[in-house]
């Protein structure tokens, strides 16, 4: 807007309308940093999630828990030899709740872990491993050989006088349950994607896609229900097995909350392959068979890639179903006994615990492994969109 | 003349063989997408033949004061309630901070900006993150921060806001959903016709008023889609809410925000494993159940016929 | 039209917010805790609320394990334990709220051992259920029953069962890794009942569609079963208390009358009812 009006034009413009506009301009800037930053909370959010979910895990990274069961007991009447510091950490609270602890309470506090020193039976006390500090990475993640047991092991049983919180049955657990469910679920999306998108009459896809996606719209609860009253008794009736919740059954009940989401991406991935491609195939005498299975497929490698990684993460994260169907935490690759995945151990566990003690920590450490696990999967996945789309732009 | 022109006719030049297998593997991938329905009509049947024959009248609205279990006298009037809180409060605040994201993402930024392409990728990162890693955020975030400060804020002597209570498990649902809303409202901006815009421009509106007079409007289908959406998923999801806001039992309806509440999903959960006796409380489970699946497919179904009704009212106009 | 529409179901769920929202709230009793109480709990809460409408109780499960936590952090009122507090537990407490939390003991219960009702075994000795639950032995020959590996049924390590069984008849050493843990009594005893070579172990009040075992205390003693008469006067050799632990600094008013209403012989008829064993009544202490 000039600024230089003639006098005429200045009187004929009143200057409330100035304003007016000025000031509606302000107020349109105000409102758009205002949508910028409510914009931003996206990004803050999965920044939360980062840090209030591995600040609880923080002090097993950087081994500053103990759980050994052996401590040297301080003497509530030597409270005073000791370092504030020392005794905190021989409490083991947090700086927040350390500080506004007075005397008397601390005092309280070293008689009732005397008490708990007291309380420890003869046998426990001199067990090798009265002293380890369990929380270390080394039991977290080898085999170790605990009283009791004749050979090296993985064991995860937190809830114990010596609490033992290795992780490899957790993991082992989850991928058994997650490759299942992904070789079952992963030909039969893709199958039936490759129909939708290529083979089928456009009468048909159009009542097929959202008659599958529907699928989608079954709450994992009522899979994990369905799976644990009608699935497990009836497998065990076919295939005869021991165990009747094992990693079998949940696998195959995750499959089916993967099918939607495997088969909407692959789809999709299939259908934006450009129709000149396939026509061309057409003209060159293929058969609907083959423009889609040599033609399509290969084109859409890259999303059909990417729809298998989003149900990979699906299925790592997936808690409802493994928490109704599934059992033992064993260290064992057969699939037809018990596994335990990480996302059931977190749900399960973590009501009862401490809050601040070690097995509260080690909890929220799976889950920041988990977080960090699936957010690599999904970035892998994005890129491979991404070059997807690169691929085809400029075609029509 | 005396030349053999050997030459099949065109449909010939197809060998039987070319034929079988095309056809086997068409058939074979039918067969993909039937097993697929097929177990969809499975767990439907088998839920709704078993279920529907407990639900009545009183069920659906009786506020259970004596036998929970007896499947007689229960009712989950309460955690229909709950249900219907959770999603309600989760959509007020989680509806319009997508909704105005999206507008952002589509009207504001330019598609190459840094902050444009780390906020998309934020917002894919954000749909994959495990239903569980939600809860413990609730639990660590909302409840053990936010809702402990403020506690310390106001004095109070007890923990009111720092316990699990129904707004902190609605927030941790609507972070959750936050995707669907903003991809759903994304897809229906960009489907707005440019001329509407481009007319609008050129009467002179700012871009504000573009937007709320005459885009938005359009959009409204989409977005309600995406609301649709998110609810139906928000309805039947347990695990976040399982540390941040639902009880096993209550006697009352949640009054304040910062009450427990019942919901469907945990009742289904808790019914499945933890009840006293299994064969007694089956019908109660069963009937739950078909409750809890008919209002997650409703609105699906809901979700789906509206967005048939944008795409055909799109391919009629172009 | 479609904006008078939206203006419409907008103002009509704020004001059913509202309406919630000031709605009159009596007193509320938090009570959350141990699976093996939450019905017991409920139970009376139920009961209680019908005498006393001004009272609202609620109930939620979990584990002892959750009811300590949540004790620990005064997101409730009265914390169902099946097990006795531990140290670490009375740490949090006084940490959290400066005192010890009082313990109330509210009613007994018996451990069973369940097997399945096609098991021809009927009673075993507390040492072998040592051996059997941390999986030295692993087939059922080995303690007199057929040629069949043992299937072992426990609980989660959330559940005060799960301690109390770990403890007492495990004498703390871990249970076997192929132990396979069920989320509630209930479903352990469902699995047990379709396993016929599965044992599992719970409170006695849920007991139906399997068998209990009886327990000898040592080889020489005869086999004891879980009655109410067993257990009161300790011949059964797995009983334990259930109690009820709270902040002593709102064991008062209305909680208070709770509690006592609770050991009263009202209280102790629910727990009857329900299928536990109500409390002598010297054991009734009121603090």
């Amino acid at each position: 807007m000039s600024k230089k009006f003639s006098q005429t034009e200045a009187s004929i413009q009143s200057v409330t309308e100035r304003r007016g506009v000025y000031f509606r301009k302000v107020k349109e800037r105000i409102i758009e940093s205002l949508m910028y930053t409510i914009s931003l909370s996206v990004i803050a959010a999965i920044f939360c999630i980062f840090l209030f979910v591995g600040k609880e895990a923080l002090p097993i990274f950087t081994g500053k828990t103990n759980s050994a069961l052996v401590q040297d007991p301080i003497k509530p009447e030597d409270i005073d030899k000791y370092s504030p510091e020392q005794i905190r950490i021989y409490l083991g609270l947090p700086k927040s709740k350390f500080k506004k602890l007075d005397k008397e309470t601390l005092i309280a506090l070293l008689e009732v872990k005397m008490e708990a020193f007291k309380e420890i039976p003869e046998n426990f006390k001199n067990d090798k491993d009265a002293r380890v500090n369990t929380t270390q990475w080394k039991y977290l993640i080898f085999p170790h050989q605990w009283t009791g047991y004749d050979k090296p092991v993985y064991i995860w049983q937190p809830v114990s006088n010596i609490p033992k919180y290795n992780i490899m049955p957790l993991i082992v657990g989850s991928l058994k349950v997650t490759l299942i469910g992904l070789l079952f679920a992963v030909p039969i999306s893709v199958g039936a994607a490759i129909y939708v998108s290529q083979l089928a009459k456009p009468a048909i896809r159009e009542t097929l896609k959202p008659a599958i996606e529907l699928l989608a719209g079954i709450p994992s609860v009522v899979i994990g229900f369905f799976a644990l009253l009608v699935m497990a008794s009836w497998f065990q009736s076919v295939f005869k097995y021991e165990i009747r919740l094992n990693a079998f059954v949940a696998g195959i009940a995750m499959s089916f909350a993967l099918i939607p989401i495997i088969f909407s991406i692959a789809e999709d991935a299939l259908y934006a392959v450009p129709r000149s491609i396939i026509n061309g195939a057409y003209a060159l005498g293929a058969s609907k068979w083959q423009a889609a299975w040599q033609i399509a497929v290969p084109a859409a490698f890259t999303g059909i890639l990417a729809a298998i990684l989003l149900g990979f993460g699906r299925a790592i994260g997936e808690t409802m179903i493994v928490l109704m169907v599934t059992s033992a935490s064993e260290m064992t690759w057969n699939i037809f006994q018990g596994a335990r995945t990480i996302t059931a151990t977190i749900a399960a566990e973590m009501a009862e615990v401490v809050f601040g003690g070690p097995h509260y920590r080690i909890l929220f450490l799976l889950g920041t492994l988990l977080f960090g696990f699936t957010f690599i999967a999904n970035i892998v996945a994005q890129v491979a969109i991404g070059k997807f789309k690169e691929k085809f732009e400029g075609l029509k | 003349m005396d030349i053999k022109i050997n030459y099949r006719p065109v449909w010939g030049l197809k060998t039987k063989k070319f034929y079988i297998s095309s056809h086997f593997f068409t058939a074979l991938t039918a067969i993909c997408g039937l097993i697929i329905l097929f177990i969809l009509f499975l767990i439907l049947s088998h839920i709704f033949i078993n279920g529907f024959k407990h639900i009545s009248w009183r069920f659906l609205t009786t506020i259970p004061q004596t036998d929970f279990f007896n499947v007689e006298t229960t009712g989950i009037l309460p955690h229909i309630v709950g249900t219907t809180l959770k999603v309600f409060i989760m959509t007020i605040f989680g509806v319009p901070v997508g909704v105005i994201t999206a507008i952002y993402l589509s009207e504001y930024s330019s598609n190459t900006s840094k902050t444009t392409r780390i906020i998309r990728s934020a917002v894919n990162n954000l749909a994959g993150v495990p239903s569980i890693v939600f809860g413990l955020f609730g639990l660590g975030f909302f409840i053990n921060f936010i809702g402990q400060n403020i506690d310390e804020l106001m004095k109070y002597q007890e923990p009111v806001w720092g316990k699990p209570a129904l707004i902190w498990a609605s927030l941790t649902l609507a972070v959750m959903t936050l995707p669907v809303v903003i991809v759903s409202t994304e897809e229906a901006i960009r489907a707005t016709p440019p001329g509407e815009r481009e007319a609008s421009y050129a009467l002179g509106a700012t871009k504000l008023q573009t937007i709320f007079n005459i885009i938005l409007p359009r959009a409204f289908p989409g977005i309600l889609t995406g609301t649709i959406l998110a609810v139906s998923r928000a309805a039947g999801e347990v695990a976040p809410i399982l540390f941040t806001g639902v009880a096993y039992f209550m006697a009352d309806l949640p009054h304040k925000l910062t009450d427990q509440f019942l919901d469907l999903g945990f009742h289904v959960f808790v019914l499945s494993t933890q009840s006293p006796n299994i064969e007694k409380t089956k019908p109660i489970l069963y009937a739950t159940v078909a409750v809890l699946v008919v209002l997650t497919f409703t609105l699906n179904l809901a979700a789906i016929f509206i967005r048939a009704r944008i795409r055909r009212k799109q391919r009629a106009s172009e | 039209m479609k904006t008078k529409k939206l203006n419409a179901v907008t103002a009509g769920m704020l004001g059913m917010a509202l309406a919630i929202n000031t709605a009159q709230a009596a007193t509320t009793i938090i009570q959350k805790g141990s699976d093996t109480l939450v019905i017991l709990a409920q139970k009376w809460a139920e009961v209680y609320m019908s005498k006393n409408p001004d009272v609202k109780i609620q109930v939620t499960g979990g584990g002892s394990g959750t009811g300590f936590a949540a004790l620990q952090n005064n997101t409730t009122h009265l914390c169902d334990a099946s097990r006795p507090i531990k140290a670490k537990e009375i740490q949090a407490c006084i940490t959290a709220f400066g005192k010890r939390p009082t313990e109330y003991k509210v009613a007994l219960d018996g451990l069973s051992v369940y097997v399945n009702s096609e098991n021809p075994i009927k009673e075993l000795t507390v040492e072998q259920l040592e051996l059997i639950f941390t999986g030295k032995i692993k087939n059922w020959k080995e303690v007199g029953g057929p040629d069949a590996p043992i299937v072992l049924y426990s609980r989660e390590n959330n559940s005060g069962t799960y301690e109390f069984f770990k403890e007492h008849v495990l004498k703390g050493k871990d249970f076997a890794s192929s132990a396979q843990t069920m989320p509630g009594t209930a479903a352990l005893i469902q699995a047990v009942g379709k396993d016929k070579n599965g044992i599992g172990y719970g409170g006695a009040a849920y007991g139906t569609g399997i068998k209990h075992l009886l327990v000898k205390k040592d080889a020489g003693s005869p086999g004891v079963e879980p009655t109410e008469e067993n257990v009161v006067n300790g011949s059964y050799p797995i009983w334990r208390y259930l109690y009820i632990y709270v902040n002593p600094a709102i064991d008062k008013g209305e909680i208070h009358k709770y509690i006592e209403w609770i050991l009263s012989d009202e209280g102790q008829a629910v727990v009857k009812e329900v299928g536990y064993y109500p409390l002598p009544k010297n054991l009734r202490i009121n603090k």
